[in-house]
């Protein structure tokens, strides 16, 4: 048969591989690139050392907040909960390191354990009780998380962690922020963990076509509980670098973080059907946000404009993808 | 000859790595059924999809009565009087048969308030589906209907409008004979009131029955057009894939090993009925029926996609409990669903992904999975099944309907399962790839696995099984060994309403 010919055009996909990931991606790339080169000749303070570093530490928070919001909505779903989980870990971990005096190191995985138990909560509300959509699940999260927050600080902050919790959100090593070296490493591992683990190509599939994925004996109910497990315990690492760089833990902290994320997932490129969308995509729509935001401070917009200069740039970008896909 | 409807000319279409369509000329005569014909990637769905606007061409001229077609979108060509049926299924499954079939052309009852007339596209929607034959309610929900049904929607969908050329791309491909006698009584009705129809179908028999004219694609060109009367189904296969093809049904007997499945009085309200059956290693068991007779719904609940009502099984002579595909997948047991789109495939992925999502602990190696093997296998089962892509990372969407059934044949082939159950393996697949589908049922059997394969297509129920059940109303309704069957008694077997089960 003419099988040979037909089979082997181009059995070696290997390079395109990487060209097509590239090309995939330069759209928000370009994007950042873009504004990044506006915002210098419109303001001198921009490309400088200081400014830039601000700028990769502004992002730090709302890029590990934002990792965890893309495996929800790789899965076609969303996660409205991670401002208020955010708020309810760092409580926590506040009040045990200082008011309980517990080791801060203990404090710190408290912290990150409150955070991945708020997020299985989410995914077992989801898929134990068949709430229909996580929306639902995710902004009852919302609320309660936010109440016990509010409950268990009496609603004041709480203030005076010891310096290595302080360094991991504002400390530096040369010119990086440390907290985006955080990023970097959460940012490697994810994308290690979504191409090259079982649990993360599942994750693909069931954003892709859960009906599918269970029928090829993929456990959905146990992948869609990770997600949300995930979700909230990088809300939770998001809320670690916000309590060492203000060096308080509050009860109203990361109010409205869920929009700051689930916008850096889509200006990243991922689909709200599920199924697409990459780590790298969410990185530099992280970064994109932080930039529009220094560069307006720059400019003395007034923060109230910032707002709707964001919604515009969020329909905007997204606009932008629906032409591009549209071209294919 | 009659007055060219339709004239094509060197029509020529590239997508990244594949000239999917190289200078190809299509000449339709207005009334005629015009059959375009090749192998699973031939070009014959993109050929269609450019005549209908939606993709534009990259060369070449098209023609409607003599008049150049100068710009073409799927608005414009509606307007003309074209209406196609994709080939892969385009209703909405969460809306009923009439929202569907009225979709975007409802009926309203004062026109400017946009109030709909919900009652007259209820009639409406009886009456075309009675034309049809078809026992459909207008307001049943799309996702409860099994894709035969869902394609006589789809059809029905067509008839609703004006239509100057019907254009139907594989649509008895998931069809009983019953839905395609009416298909096809419908097309001659049609085409006597004057409307012209491109047809295709890779089952030849049905070409040779209903086609008037057939021309034929390979690899992206035009080969030849001919008189269907002057050609018999050899001559077509030569013509397609350049070749001869001796033997359609390789069957390799294996001697009967051990009991791999047995299912004791399994039922499902409504849709399975006490159903009884044994499956061995080394054996086809086939399991034919009309499209609608619970055949699906049966192995759906065997493997635990759907919940029992009562009934047992044993994998190996031990009794299980399945739940969930998962479990069924644990104890070796997989199935091949019938719907590609909804149910097999994960689209937006790559043909690699899709190969190696149902055992992606094969490719464990400590954490990481292993790109390398997942890589090889894929190249292998690429090689094994001829399925046409230009890369192992291409998106499975990219690829012909064909080549996609192809994949997910691919991705049950990937397990280690030692039970396999087909449902409809070879729907929409070439008659040579068909071939190498049964080779690879016998590489199965050979191996000791035990198969089950539903199908429609008698000829390969009879060609490929060792033994035969027929379900009728969820009811095994006969039982024999493949040199007993024949064609007239599993037919009278599978119209039989509620008989005895006289099974093991
Ligand atoms: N959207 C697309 N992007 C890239 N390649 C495509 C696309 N659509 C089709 N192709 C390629 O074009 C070729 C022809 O595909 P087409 O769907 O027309 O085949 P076909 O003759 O209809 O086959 P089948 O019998 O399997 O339905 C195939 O190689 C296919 O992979
Ligand atoms: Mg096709």
């Amino acid at each position: 048969m003419q099988s040979k010919e037909a089979v082997g055009i181009n059995i070696s996909g290997g390079t395109t591989n990487w060209r097509k990931l590239l090309f995939d991606k330069l759209g928000s790339l370009l994007g950042l690139i873009v504004l990044m080169i506006i915002l210098t000749f419109a303001s001198p303070y921009f490309l400088t050392v200081n400014n830039l570093t601000n700028v990769l530490q502004q992002a730090s928070i709302n890029a590990l907040v934002a990792s965890g919001m893309l495996l929800a909505i790789l899965t076609a779903g969303i996660d409205l909960s991670v401002g208020s989980v955010l708020a309810l870990s760092i409580s926590v971990s506040g009040i045990v390191i200082i008011n309980f005096g517990l080791n801060p190191v203990l404090g710190i995985l408290a912290c990150l354990f409150v955070g991945g138990t708020a997020g299985m909560t989410n995914g077992l509300l989801l898929t134990k009780l068949r709430l229909p959509h996580p929306f639902i699940a995710t902004l009852g999260m919302m609320n309660v998380a936010r109440g016990l927050a509010l409950i268990i600080t009496g609603a004041s902050p709480v203030s005076g962690f010891p310096d290595w919790i302080q360094f991991i959100g504002s400390g530096y090593i040369g010119p990086i922020p440390f907290s985006f070296i955080l990023v970097i490493v959460a940012v490697i591992i994810f994308h290690y963990f979504l191409n090259r683990t079982t649990l993360g190509r599942h994750i693909y599939a069931v954003g892709g076509n859960i009906e599918a994925a269970r029928l090829s004996g993929i456990d959905t109910d146990r992948v869609l509980t990770w997600v949300y497990t995930i979700s909230g315990f990088m809300a939770a690492m998001g809320g670690i670098v916000l309590m060492g760089k203000v060096n308080a833990a509050y009860p109203l902290a990361g109010l409205s973080y869920e929009l700051d994320a689930i916008a850096a997932v889509i200006i990243g490129g991922a689909s709200f059907l599920g199924g697409v969308g990459t780590i790298w995509g969410t990185l530099i729509g992280a970064m994109i946000i932080a930039v529009i935001r220094n560069g307006l401070n720059l400019l003395g917009v007034s923060p109230d404009l910032q707002t709707v200069v964001i919604g515009a740039v969020i329909i905007g970008a997204v606009y932008i993808d629906v032409l591009r896909r549209q071209k294919k | 000859m009659g007055e060219i409807f339709l004239k094509m000319e060197k029509v020529t279409k590239i997508f990244p790595g594949v000239k999917a369509l190289d200078e190809i000329n299509l000449e339709v005569e207005t009334g005629e059924i015009h059959v375009l014909l090749g192998e699973n990637g031939a070009g014959k769905s993109t050929l269609i999809k450019i005549l209908t606007g939606l993709y534009q061409p990259d060369g070449g001229s098209i023609y409607i009565k003599g008049d150049a077609v100068k710009s073409n979108s799927p608005q414009q060509a509606l307007a003309a009087g074209i209406v196609p049926i994709y080939q892969e299924l385009n209703l909405i499954q969460e809306l009923d048969v009439t929202e569907n079939i009225f979709m975007g052309r409802e009926i309203k009852k004062i026109e400017r308030f946009g109030i709909l007339d919900r009652e007259k596209m209820e009639n409406r929607t009886k009456e075309i589906l009675t034309e049809l034959n078809q026992n459909i309610s207008p307001t049943a929900l799309i996702q409860d209907l099994g894709v035969g049904k869902q394609q006589m929607v789809e059809i029905g969908k067509a008839l609703s409008v004006d239509v100057n050329l019907l254009i139907l791309d594989e649509p008895t491909s998931a069809l009983g004979k019953d839905e395609v006698k009416e298909l096809f009584r419908t097309m001659r009705h049609l085409k006597e009131k004057g409307v012209t129809i491109i047809f295709i179908s890779h089952k030849l028999d049905e070409v040779k029955e209903i086609g008037d004219r057939v021309t034929v694609l390979r690899d992206g060109k035009y080969i030849s057009t001919k008189n269907i009367a002057d050609v018999s189904e050899d001559d077509l296969v030569r013509e397609m894939v350049g070749r001869d093809i001796k033997n359609q049904f390789p069957k390799v007997k294996i001697e009967k090993g051990a009991e791999a499945l047995r299912v004791k009085n399994l039922s499902r309200a409504g849709v399975v009925n006490n159903v009884s059956l044994r499956a061995y290693r080394g054996k086809v068991l086939g399991i034919a029926g009309l499209v609608g007779s619970g055949r699906t719904e049966l192995v759906r609940t065997i493997i635990g996609a759907d919940r029992k009502d009562s009934g047992e099984i044993y994998i190996h002579g031990q009794k299980v409990e399945i739940n969930h595909p998962k479990d069924a997948l644990k104890y070796g047991m997989v199935l091949l669903t019938e719907d590609r789109k909804n149910q097999g495939l994960f689209l937006d992925q790559t043909v690699e992904f899709n190969c190696t999502s149902a055992n992606l602990n094969k490719y464990k190696q400590n954490v990481l999975l292993d790109l390398t093997r997942q890589k090889e296998d894929t190249v292998g089962l690429i090689r094994s099944l001829q399925i046409k892509t230009p890369s192992t990372q291409t998106k499975v969407k990219q690829l012909s309907g064909g080549n996609q059934q192809k994949v997910v044949i691919g991705k049950w082939l990937n397990t280690e399962a030692d039970i396999f159950i087909f449902d409809e393996p070879t729907r929409g697949i070439d008659v040579g790839a068909k071939v190498e589908v049964y080779n690879v049922i016998n590489e199965l059997t050979n191996r000791g696995v035990a198969v089950i394969m539903v199908s429609s297509e008698l000829p390969e129920i009879l060609g490929i099984s060792d033994h035969i059940l027929v379900i009728s109303e969820g009811k095994v309704t006969a039982e024999f060994e493949a040199e007993e069957a024949t064609q007239e008694k599993i037919m009278s077997a599978a119209t039989i309403n509620g008989g005895i089960n006289n099974a093991v």
